[in-house]
């Protein structure tokens, strides 16, 4: 009896188990086709999963009172969000697929803000609940289970949309085509196939499944703000997990995670935000680019570096980073108080922009996930300050030790992979330690964060902290750069620009990309303790994704291509954040048109205009 | 003669230069009292964040329509921080150096409640919190500078013990997100009700991650252990997924639920057609209260915004009538005036008369108990009492250990 008890029980859990993997398929496939034929990293599938959900919600609303009504509305809300990716593919992604990689990132990014604010407007901020699915709305019994129908209609859903696009894949000249370019882009475009066409349809299809996903889950939950958000990332990760591109990797990844999370909570209720992270941290090593997916080989284009090598400053630079030091060393002189809060801001977060940059452009080595070593630094010096009642100096020499111990660790696993691969291992370590900031109360103070980590006395006044923020940052950024021209340096960027060469002329490659990734971390952790001094408190929200994400917009924002451009991206950002509150509600919405306008105008970012004006190249 | 007229015009602008100063100055002082009020008016929060700026936007116009407070105007300027604690403090820093306020008030996320309370007791600023639960506000965390109108997670759990205890339910189940909040609700739920009924034993705890309930297996993960009654802290999309997904797999059929804030009209409107019958929740039953001072505070928020109040609503228009009862009391905008007077104060609110004590800086507002109830397809609260905060508070004793320097 015990017996039967347990095993009606498994086979229950095990529906609504998969009741979940269909959702989640639905969405995490339509990104694996998106960037598996046009590399973009789509951040804005979250934004079409959230407006799907929206739109069926209206629909259903109109039409949702008999059971074909409803399919109606949730079928029309996916084509309705198909056509809305056709329009963003097609007006903006379109103009910059020549820019250099990662920078279409930035363009979704800005998508992401005004959908949020738009669907604000539109819908209003209250969470809509539609009603059941006539038809779907009650449950049969399974083994004594009560189990809904609709959770077996969905799970028949999720079956057919693989079917389905098992035989678009395999059986359709269109789908034949999808696969080639999933594999060799260059190929594809070789044999005169029109490029523009096929991105174009594989965006729409991707943002119909997205859509489709949204709308599939109006009899399940509310409509509200926070789905695109809280979707993109479990999205991303089912995605690497399954392999990139793969669309029966997603499945089997959707499966795989829902079905562990459909148990864990029964045996481990409080880890499950973990658990997910952990998962696709131990799949990426054991298996590096995911369960289905090819490993990355190299195309022309990705061993083609499109920048000329980095060169020492001339004397016009030269004269550009004095004027930059003079300001910064003025300016709390003549602006107001708050100024020279804001100025420690932005020093602070150039520090953490130029630590990224010289990961990313420096090494080659994407990470979605740098907010962990800007975290640790954070946490590091304010866990000190709460546990250990150290004071402000060497808590913030605990800082960078914390970052760089954190990047030694993650960073071995890492630096082992490439491309998309190592950027969500970098978010899945991220997360995991945000997850453990987040839940671990005890240690960390939870979600209720570390208070009272103000400086000391001799910098509480806002003006010496700012001195004192200014010249440690400065003078880290500087080091920074300064790495880049030693010999270790070199080496670096030799290994980015060819992994292949560098080996084969006796460099240790992982090694190089395990140190930088170190000393890049021990920079972020810099910054991260200045950022905690900055605020008097720690909140696990550092550790977050959405402060890798702010890391990226301000390297892209401010260009790639030059060292300048991290901290003038930290200047812009930081400035139109703080300001465009003073205005409007709305503030979301302008900066994400501000961010989509400049990514058409300047694909270089804003060190771009300076080079444009100049007609040369700043370094 | 040119010199005599340079002279002249130097004079004269250094004349006109001395005037603006001293009207500016003297303007300073007749100007406008200026609240800092902070938020997270965009993202997710906004659904409970906009009837809130509706209520505290009410009470300002109605105090400047009377003359303001002593003499002068009242006057509040917002800041939207997303939903970061680090943006809080950045506009707090704002506020406080650029826009001269005279206070800070506001937030509703507890993380952002405690970190710009901080912030006050660092740069010796008041700072009336309104909306943030966690009892670290007033307890373990208070500090001489922040006050907390909002009735607290320790005080809405304590109501619904209360409640519980009367149940012959002797199995219990929690269900609660994952952070702090959840964390500190059960708690202070189990502690309360085992102190009443020492017979009650808690058999399941389920924990989903905040906004990521996967609620089918939750749902069944708590049937299995077959508990006779269920303390629910989920709320917002949780909840609504919580709630088909139990009605859908029969959890709720005879068994007792206790749910925290699931009467307040922002998480039990979304629920519609789904709206679970005989909960014993905590809430804002805004139809039915039949109170006058409610009652004018109902008419008037209707005509003025064409919408019906919710919870969040009663707090922003409390918070502003707390800090013009202060302005009142204190006579100036002194920061140490005004902190000696926001101890003790007492004020008439739309849920009726509340103090805020000296001992920990908490208000007594209370909220309503009750069980909800589906009228035409809508959720409601019944059979609801109003729930003073000052009976849901521990002695004296306690609440001295449990805040540091009191």
């Amino acid at each position: 009896m015990a017996l039967e008890d347990f095993v009606s029980f498994i086979v229950a859990q095990a529906i609504a188990g998969l009741a979940s993997a269909a959702s989640l398929f639905l969405i995490a496939v339509g990104l694996s086709i998106v960037f598996g034929v046009t590399r973009v990293v789509n951040f804005a599938h979250g934004s079409l999963y959230m407006l799907g959900a929206y739109i069926a919600y209206s629909l259903v609303v109109v039409m949702g009172d008999s059971f074909l009504g409803y399919l109606l509305a949730l079928l029309l809300a996916a084509v309705a969000v198909g056509v809305i990716g056709g329009v963003i593919e097609s007006a903006l992604l379109r103009r910059i697929y020549h820019a250099p990689e990662l920078f279409q990132l930035l363009a979704t990014f800005g998508v992401v803000l005004v959908v949020q604010d738009l669907t604000r407007t539109i819908w209003g901020p209250d969470d809509l609940f539609a009603p059941r699915m006539p038809g779907l709305d009650g449950a049969i019994e399974i083994l004594g289970y009560a189990i809904p129908t609709y959770d077996l209609f969905l799970i028949g859903v999720a079956f057919a949309v693989l079917g389905g696009l098992w035989l678009l894949f395999r059986k359709t000249r269109f789908g034949v085509l999808l696969r080639a370019a999933t594999e060799d882009r260059q190929m594809v475009a070789a044999l005169g196939i029109d490029q523009r066409w096929l991105f174009t349809a594989a965006f729409v299809l991707g943002s119909a499944l997205a859509g489709l996903g949204g709308a599939l889950q109006m009899p399940r939950q509310a409509a509200s703000l926070s789905m695109d958000l809280s979707i993109i990332v479990d999205a991303f990760v089912v995605v690497v997990i399954g392999g990139m591109g793969s669309i029966a990797g997603a499945f089997i990844a959707a499966v795989l995670i829902s079905e562990l999370l459909a148990f864990g909570l029964v045996i481990f209720p409080q880890i499950t935000l973990v658990l997910i992270f952990l998962v696709m941290a131990v799949t990426l090593v054991l298996k590096p680019s995911g369960l289905f997916g090819k490993p990355e080989f190299l195309t022309a284009e990705d061993v083609r570096n499109p920048d000329p090598p980095l060169q020492p400053s001339g004397p016009m630079a030269r004269t550009g980073w004095r004027l930059l030091l003079a300001a910064g060393l003025v300016a709390p002189l003549v602006l107001g108080e708050f100024s020279t809060v804001i100025l420690t801001e932005i020093a602070i977060l150039a520090l953490f922009a130029a630590s990224l940059h010289f990961l990313i452009w420096g090494g080659g080595l994407i990470t979605f996930g740098h907010a962990a070593y800007f975290g640790l630094g954070a946490y590091g010096a304010g866990l000190a300050v709460f546990h250990l009642s150290v004071g402000m100096a060497p808590a913030l020499l605990l800082a960078p030790i914390a970052g760089a111990l954190g990047a030694l660790l993650f960073g071995w696993f890492c630096v082992r992979l490439t491309g998309i691969y190592m950027a969500m291992l970098t978010l899945a370590f991220a997360q995991i330690a945000w997850s453990i900031a987040f839940q671990w109360i005890e240690f960390t103070g939870g979600d209720n964060g570390i208070l009272g980590v103000w400086p000391s006395a001799w910098a509480a006044d806002a003006t010496v902290f700012y001195y004192l923020a200014f010249s440690v940052c400065a003078a880290m950024i500087w080091a920074l750069r300064h790495v880049l021209f030693s010999p270790f340096g070199y080496t670096l960027r030799g290994i980015r620009d060819s992994a292949l060469r560098s080996a084969a002329i006796g460099v240790d490659v992982t090694r190089h990309r395990w140190l930088a990734f170190t000393l890049a971390g021990a920079a972020a952790g810099v910054s991260g303790g200045f950022f905690a001094f900055a605020k008097g408190s720690v909140f696990p929200e550092v550790l977050f994704v959405s402060t890798s994400v702010d890391g990226l917009v301000m390297v892209l924002l401010g260009g790639m291509q030059s060292l300048a451009g991290p901290i003038l991206g930290a200047i812009v950002y930081t400035e139109i954040q703080t300001e465009l509150n003073r205005l409007t509600d709305l503030w979301q919405l302008v900066l994400g048109v501000f961010i989509v306008v400049l990514v058409v105008i300047l694909p270089r970012g804003l060190v771009g205009l300076s080079a444009l004006l100049l007609g040369r190249r700043v370094s | 003669m040119p010199r005599m007229n340079v002279r002249y015009y130097f004079s004269a602008l250094f004349g006109a230069l001395l005037a603006t100063l001293t009207f500016a100055s003297a303007n300073a002082q007749q100007g406008p009292i200026r609240v800092g009020e902070i938020n997270s008016y965009t993202g997710p929060l906004a659904a409970f964040t906009v009837p809130y700026r509706n209520g505290w936007q009410l009470a300002i116009e109605e105090i400047n329509a009377k003359g303001g407070v002593l003499g002068r105007p009242l006057e509040v300027i917002s800041r939207d921080d997303g939903g970061k604690p680090a943006n809080a403090i950045k506009f707090a820093e704002e506020l406080l150096r650029r826009e001269n306020v005279d206070l800070l008030a506001g937030t509703f996320l507890s993380n952002i409640g405690l970190a710009v309370a901080d912030f006050a007791n660092r740069n010796k600023t008041l700072f009336v919190a309104s909306e943030p639960l966690s009892d670290a506000v007033v307890w373990s965390k208070g500090n001489p500078y922040t006050f907390r109108l909002r009735p607290s997670t320790y005080m809405q759990a304590a109501m619904l013990a209360e409640e519980a205890a009367k149940l012959p339910a002797k199995r219990w189940a929690t269900i609660a997100p994952n952070y702090e909040y959840g964390q500190s609700a059960v708690k202070a739920f189990k502690e309360v009700l085992k102190a009443r009924r020492p017979d009650v034993e808690f058999v399941e705890e389920q924990w989903p991650a905040l906004f990521k309930i996967d609620a089918g297996a939750t749902v069944q993960a708590i049937a299995r252990a077959k508990p006779e009654a269920i303390f629910n802290v989920t709320f917002s999309i949780d909840l609504a997924k919580f709630v088909r997904e139990g009605q859908l797999r029969g959890l709720f059929k005879d068994r007792e639920v206790a749910s925290l804030l699931t009467g307040e009209p922002e998480y039990l409107d979304t629920l519609k057609g789904e709206t679970p019958e005989g909960w014993i929740v905590t809430g804002y039953p805004w139809q039915a209260i039949k109170a006058p001072a409610h009652r004018a505070f109902l008419d008037a928020y209707q005509s003025r915004f064409d919408d019906y109040p919710r919870a969040g609503s009663i707090v922003g228009y409390s918070t502003i009538l707390t800090i013009a009862a202060m302005l009142e009391k204190a006579g100036s905008t002194d920061t140490d005036a005004m902190v000696a007077a926001m101890k003790g104060l007492e004020l008439d609110t739309p849920f009726g008369p509340i103090t805020y004590r000296s001992l920990d800086h908490q208000s007594t507002m209370g909220a309503y108990v009750g069980r909800t109830a589906k009228v035409d397809g809508r959720g409601v609260m019944v059979d609801f009492r109003y729930a003073n905060g000052a009976d849901y508070l521990p002695d004296d004793a306690t609440v001295r250990k449990l805040r540091p320097g009191s």
